[in-house]
Parts: structure tokens; sequence; C-alpha cells
């Protein structure tokens, strides 16, 4: 493992510096000699679902984004979970319920440890990103924002980072405002940010770690440090970051941090929220029933402390168990080695793509991760991505849930290719050819 | 190959070119149909004649080639029809991609489209123009 560093190895001075250079990590001449002697191969045949036939075609997985699929060992996880451990966690006193009670916890010491934490009480479970953001829009948006109050995001926003701030602004009545994209590279105005906490009273910046529609990375780092500078809360969406980077919510120095278990090797139904100590001390529960109470009378309850607190009912124990062994298994690969490979394929992605006639590609040429959104031609994405289909390729078409980014940019729709570790670069080949043959059956 | 049962040329053929593409003025009769999973949008314009017959009928929008096609397709069966006859012509052509036993009467070169029974994640792109017509004609 390298050291635990920002995950856009932007550190430094990229973004209000140079913004042409984008924010990507690579470290020149080094990032690919890394990337090339990676051995994707290897780590493909951890994944029994990857080896199959799709319209008799070998499968060549480009959904990353949307979805990771699942280490045997964490299938086996999962599988030992219910035949050997289950039973429900907490207040047991009996055998089972110690093991499991066991497990979720030495879960959350896991998730803990990989986020950089510091403490496990910092690290909330949920269902996933979209739960992690709407409890703190939910609970700390309804303590802390009023008339004058603003809430600060981006417009490559994700709906589940856009449409609670919406909900808890118009609740609350306070101001929710967007960083523009600008350009055809769809660039932040970075610069704008400082201009923004000093006209308004920005309580609380939300934002996209990588962007699920561009593919660019974001300075996270830089940007909580100005958050912070002028008081504000920091959320760090890193749904398409957690599984792909080192990250260190320390390191970052961001207040919450969130991320889903199914985009990093993990199940679905489970996700993180991380939440500094201090600011989940005071904040109200999201949800309420068992669990998540001291003492309760008929006429009132008391909560337990984070992160019980917010954990009200059964939660997705088997769930939590599996996240832990992914993140154990990113962790032996080496999250650095992960991402020197992920920005690699989507460098390669974007070069070989870009040779295509007609075709547009979204976000930035540099400092991109492995993901991919583009228009070839006239073919509407649904056409292009039902073509793949024929042809074993796995690729999502549509809005990317950015609606209000894409009507921005003036799509309706795009194809993604996004990657992981387990991909290569000879299925980079095969998508190139698919979409070359698309090109010719489509006419366009 | 399957796909090329769903895109057969005359798909093909109106989603390149559609047929009756653009706007009728009011006060011709409009409706809207809309995709959220794809976010495909398609208007309809249908413009009636005094006993209730589709006297003309044009379409616009940005959709894929399932739905270009089949509105367009749409457009140049319903032109001339009685509403109730268009209404009729929406169900049978439903049915036909829905039901094992439909009749292929009265269809003509929608059938072009039977393709998409294969393939029912793309239902709706066939149907969405059509609906936009029933809203119309409600009007």
């Amino acid at each position: 493992m390298g050291t635990r560093n920002l995950t856009s190895q932007s550190s430094g001075d990229c973004y209000f510096g140079d913004r042409t250079r984008g924010c990507a990590t690579e470290v020149p001449g080094r990032g690919s000699d890394v990337a090339s002697n990676f051995p994707a191969s290897k780590y493909r045949a951890d994944f029994p679902i990857l080896d199959q036939t799709v319209n008799g075609h070998p499968l060549v997985y480009l959904d990353n984004a949307a979805s990771t699929q699942h280490p045997a060992c964490v299938i086996d996880e999962i599988s030992r979970y219910y035949r050997q451990d289950h039973a429900n966690v907490h207040r047991g006193i009996h055998e089972l319920s110690t093991r499991s009670t066991k497990l979720y916890e030495d879960a959350r010491s896991a998730v803990s440890k990989y986020v950089g934490a510091g403490s496990s009480d910092s690290v909330i479970f949920t269902r996933g990103t979209t739960e992690g953001i709407n409890l703190v829009a939910s609970s700390w948006g309804s303590a802390h924002l009023g008339p004058g109050d603003t809430v600060l995001i981006t417009e490559m926003e994700h709906h589940a980072n856009l449409i609670p701030w919406q909900i808890i602004t118009r609740k609350t009545g306070a101001t929710l405002q967007y960083l523009p994209i600008e350009g055809d590279e769809a660039n932040v105005n970075w610069p704008m940010l400082e201009r923004r906490f000093e006209q308004s009273k920005v309580s609380l910046i939300a934002f996209t770690h990588i962007s699920n529609s561009l593919g660019c990375v974001n300075p996270a780092k830089e940007i909580c440090a100005v958050a912070r500078r002028y008081g504000a809360v920091t959320l760090v969406d890193a749904a398409q970051s957690a599984g792909h980077a080192p990250i260190d919510v320390q390191e970052l120095g961001c207040d919450f941090l969130t991320f889903s278990g199914h985009k990093c090797c993990g199940p679905t139904g489970i996700g993180v929220l991380f939440g500094r100590p201090e600011l989940l001390a005071d904040l109200e529960p999201y949800q309420f029933g068992g669990e998540m109470i001291s003492r309760v009378t008929f006429e009132a309850a008391e909560w337990k402390p984070g992160p019980h607190r917010f954990e009200a009912g059964t939660p997705h124990i088997a769930g939590a168990a599996g996240l832990a062994v992914a993140l154990e298994y990113l962790e032996k690969i080496g999250r650095t080695e992960i991402q020197s490979y992920d920005h690699h394929l989507g460098r390669l992605a974007y070069e070989r793509l870009s040779a295509l006639p007609g075709i547009r590609i979204l976000g930035p040429r540099t400092g991109r991760a492995g993901l991919v959104s583009f228009q070839l031609g006239s073919i509407h994405a649904h056409d292009l991505v039902a073509y793949a289909n024929q042809f074993g390729i796995a690729m999502r078409g549509g809005h990317h849930c950015t609606q209000p980014l894409m009507r921005k940019l003036g799509l309706q729709a795009t194809a993604r290719a996004s990657f992981y570790f387990y991909n290569t670069e000879s299925e980079i080949d095969r998508l190139i050819e698919v979409l070359g043959n698309a090109i010719r059956y489509f006419g366009a | 190959m399957e796909l090329d049962e769903l895109y057969q040329t005359i798909i093909l053929d109106h989603a390149k070119r559609p047929r009756n593409f653009g706007e009728l003025p009011p006060p011709a009769a409009k409706g809207e149909g809309y995709n959220p999973s794809c976010g495909d949008e398609v208007t309809v314009f249908v413009a009636a004649s005094p006993d209730h017959k589709v006297d003309q009928i044009r379409f616009t929008g940005q959709a894929c080639a399932i739905c270009m096609a089949s509105t367009s397709l749409m457009t140049t069966q319903v032109k001339g029809k009685s509403f109730a006859e268009a209404l009729k012509l929406k169900q049978s052509f439903i049915d036909f991609l829905t039901k094992e036993t439909a009749s292929t009467a009265g269809l003509g070169n929608l059938q072009a489209l039977g393709g998409v029974k294969k393939f029912p994640q793309r239902l709706k792109c066939a149907t969405l123009g059509w609906h936009a017509l029933a809203k119309a004609l409600n009007e």
C-alpha cells in the first residue's frame, strides 16, 4: 500500500493554480508503469460472474459506475454468515447473537480503518450513498438551516446529492446555490468557490468526489479547506471514489463522507456515512424505533449515542459483513494501485474513443477516473447500448441520474463505459471494435 | 441475428428520416410523451377535421430509433382515420407487442416493430408516441 492520501492526487495547487491541468492524480511517467504491470486478469479470476457469455459472446462488464461485481470471498462470507452466525444484533445474550454483533461491529471498525475515521463511533451504516445524504440533509439540515443560509452544490451532482438539498432548503427557507460547470469539458468553475463563500452565508457544501456522468475527479481536499476557512460543513459524495482510490477523511478534511457498498465489491443495501464525532454528537436521529434508543417510557424516549442513534431497526448484518470482506480485499490489492490502473483505463478509453468519427465525450480530457460517457454520432444511447449488449458488452445508456447536467450540456442521454480493476485493455479494444460496427450498422 | 429483427431496414429508415416531423400550429391538439428512464421526449400534434378525423398529424422530439420509427410509422397510419379508429389501432399495436396470440390485422408496416417482443425493455420506446397521440386526441 502506498501512502493514504487524497484520491484525486490533486493535492496542492492544481485547481486554483492551473485549471487546465485538471486534478488528475497521475504522477507523469510513473502511473503508466504501475498500470501496465497491474495483473487485472489475475484479479478477474476472483469474480465468478465475469466468467460467462452473453448473447454468445464473452461478457464485457463496463457498468461498474452503476454497480461493481463481487469476488468469491465476499459471496462466501455472506453465505457463511447465514449458514453459521445469523441472529439479530445487540442485546442478545445467546451465542449466535454475540457472534453476529461482533461481526457487525467488527465491520464498523474495518470501515473506520478503510476511510481513516479515527474512531468507529464516526461510522454509521446506511442503505447506501442516497440514504447517507438524506440522513445529513434531514437531521443536520433541519437543525442548522434557515432563512439566510445557503447550501452549495455543483451542477454535476447525481440526483441523490441534489434532490435532498432541494427539499430541505425549501422546508427550512434556506437557499440552494449551484457552482456552474463550464465549457466543453464541463469543469466546475472552482475559482468561483471562494467568491460564493464571500457573497453568501454558505452553511454546507456537498459535492461529488468523482462525477458519475463526467468522470472528472474533483479537488475534494482543496474544497474542504476553503469551506473550513469560512466555517461551512462539508459533505463528500464518495460513491464513485471509495472503491477506486485511497480515501482518508482526515486528509480530506471533510465533515461528512458517504458511499455505497455495492460500488466497491460489497453487497447492495449497505452503505456508509462518516460523520465527525462533534457533529454527530448533537445530531437528532433520522429514523426512530428499535436499536437506537437508550430509555423509553409511554411519554418519551432518549437516544443512544452515535452511531447507533442513526441505525433504527435491524440493520443489514450480512451486508456489513460482506462489505468488510470487500474492503479487506481491496486493501490487499492496494487502493493506490487500483487508482492508477483505473485512471489508466479511463485515459486509454478516452484516447481510443476520441478516434471514432462523430464522437462527443463528456468531461475533461485529463484528470479523469475510469469512466467515459459519450454520444456517438446521431446514434441514440439506448440504441447503442442495445447494440453493444448483443455482443456481450454491458454499458449504461441514459441520463445517469444527472438530468439537470445533461440538459445544460444539451443532451438527453449518453452511453457510459465505466471500468474497474478487473477490466482489461483488450476489453477496451473489444468496445472500440463493436462501437465501430455500430456506426456502420446505424449508418450514423 | 435478433438485433436485425429489432432494427429492420424500415425502422432504421424511419428513424433517420422521420415522416411528418415538425409542429402544427394551434388550434391543433398537442400530446406529450416522456420516458423518465431515458429522457426521451415526443410531442404529437393533431389537427382534426370537423367530423373528428385526423386531418393532419405531425410530431417532434428526440428519442431512440425504436421510438422515432414507431411514432413516424404511426403518423403515416392514423392520418385520415377517425379518432375512434386511431385509438383502436393503438390498442391493436400494443396487443401485438405484448400478447402472444394477438392478431396482426390492420397493422400494416407497423409489424416491422415486432422485434420489440424479444426486447421487453424497449416496449416503452415503441409505445411512447402512441401514448402521446392518445393524449392529443383526448385533449
